[in-house]
């Protein structure tokens, strides 16, 4: 291994350091949400879909079953009932579940700056994949 | 470590050695149903604020994911169904790597050109182990995680990482890739070059690890550091970094397949994020302080109890 001493060759890409500004901003509001959006719930401020005090009846029992008793809606289900006080904290969750997506959008025109075509490839599949596995095309509901 | 510090890391231990203990869980799930809990709605979530909370203290000491411990022990010891323990443990692990990922990727430790072709594999499988997972019945899930937890707890005492790695010379995917860097050693003021050989073998890996973290709902550091480090030869420092970045996108795909299905319920996934990021906070602040080598090797005797405790409750016992 070369041990060199020229800083400017350790320091991070630009766009390293852009996906870096913005998981920053992103993930700790995202969880400042979820903490604001939790309390909101769990003093009832905004009614839940599913009564709190049912919650507990039922979640020893597998997703599915859990659904049956309480009609928690399976994929994208939750988001017209974001209005609810229970589902508003999806808004934090899948705001984590989508930061890694954005910051991968913000990597595709860096890498056709540069020509870096195997990067850029592995990039846009791995975009790809992420909104397969976001979208519920691939399976959601009961299992 | 200085007594206060001692006191309050031995503290710690006897809150979840007394929870371990006297833990009502099991009891509680069997009356779930008939709604005989006992307790009012909100109890069981505080309780899991606070247990996350000292979780992430001990995670960060350790030097292990929050995840790896969170699921082993909630399953163990909370009422949850295993699949909301999964979903939970998976956005514990995510928002951990969120939270981790800017201070590492502006220091050049995490670092993209190694990070990005094995994160395509890893989510790709995590995606497929997370199906596998919630097809599987839960009592082979529990049968398969306990002996992943064990296997974790042996891989963590017997692994010894190198701190540079040599590579005299680059594979070929891993020269036409540019999987290649260079990073300041802030100990001694070197800027340290490193390359990785093996890659072929480490892709390999990474599809068995994406399996894993989906199945099991598992971060997936503890596999991704000795693949990245002793196999494929990158420094220490750039592996554990990289595998920090590298949950935020593994864990993404698997966390997508688990909301879409139902797997996550605000109550326990929020306290259980908040809890662990606090805690991952307050225990960066006594990492300085602590013994680190005592607090691993509790950890690992308490991964032991809890995949053997895994590995009965699929067993039937």
């Amino acid at each position: 291994m070369n041990i060199k001493v020229n800083s400017r060759e350790a320091q991070a890409s630009p766009e390293q350091i852009a996906y870096a500004n913005l998981l920053f901003y992103v993930a700790w509001g995202a969880i400042l949400l979820m903490t604001i959006t939790y309390f909101l719930y769990v003093t009832q401020l905004i009614t839940p879909y599913i009564p709190i005090q049912d919650i507990p009846k039922y979640w020893s029992l597998p997703a599915n079953e859990f659904a049956k008793h309480t009609g928690n809606p399976a994929g994208w289900g939750w988001f017209p009932l974001l209005g609810k006080g229970d589902f508003l904290n999806f808004a934090g969750i899948s705001l984590l579940g989508t930061l890694t997506i954005i910051g991968f959008l913000t990597l595709v025109p860096a890498y056709i700056k540069k020509k870096d075509w195997s990067y850029l490839t592995i990039t846009i599949l791995e975009i790809v994949i992420l909104i397969l596995a976001a979208s519920g095309i691939l399976g959601s509901g009961g299992h | 470590m200085s007594n206060r510090n001692a006191k309050l890391i031995n503290w710690l231990w006897m809150i979840l050695c007394f929870f371990f203990l006297f833990s009502p869980g099991p009891l509680w799930a069997a009356g779930a149903v008939q709604g005989s809990t006992g307790m009012p709605w909100w109890g069981w979530p505080i309780i899991l604020f606070f247990f996350c909370f000292v979780l992430g203290i001990i995670a960060v000491l350790a030097g292990v994911g929050g995840g790896v411990l969170y699921v082993p022990l909630v399953s163990a010891f909370f009422p949850f169904h295993l699949d909301f323990v999964r979903g939970a443990g998976l956005f514990v692990a995510l928002s951990g790597a969120l939270a981790a990922g800017p201070g590492l990727l502006k220091r050049n430790l995490a670092n993209l050109r190694l990070a990005l072709p094995v994160a395509l594999i890893a989510s790709t499988c995590a995606i497929f182990g997370a199906f596998l997972g919630l097809a599987l019945p839960t009592n082979i899930v529990q049968i398969c995680l306990g002996a992943v937890i064990l296997f974790i707890a042996i891989l963590l005492s017997t692994s010894k990482n190198v701190e540079r790695p040599t590579v005299t010379k680059q594979d070929a995917i891993g020269l036409a890739l540019g999987m290649s860097g260079s990073y300041l050693e802030e100990t001694s003021g070197e800027i340290v070059h490193w390359k990785t050989h093996r890659t072929l073998m480490g892709f390999l890996l990474f599809i068995v690890i994406g399996v894993a973290a989906g199945m099991f709902g598992l971060g997936a550091g503890w596999a991704n550091v000795p693949v990245l480090n002793l196999l494929m030869g990158a420094p220490l420092k750039i592996s554990v970094a990289t595998s920090k970045f590298l949950l935020s996108i593994t864990d993404t795909s698997a966390a997508w397949i688990y909301l879409n299905k139902g797997c996550v319920i605000p109550l326990i996934a929020i306290p259980s994020i908040i809890g662990l990021m606090l805690g991952s906070i307050v225990g960066v602040r006594l990492l300085a302080k602590a013994k680190p080598k005592l607090i691993r090797y509790l950890v690992i005797g308490v991964l032991i109890f809890a995949g053997g405790k895994a590995l009965l409750k699929g067993l039937g016992y």
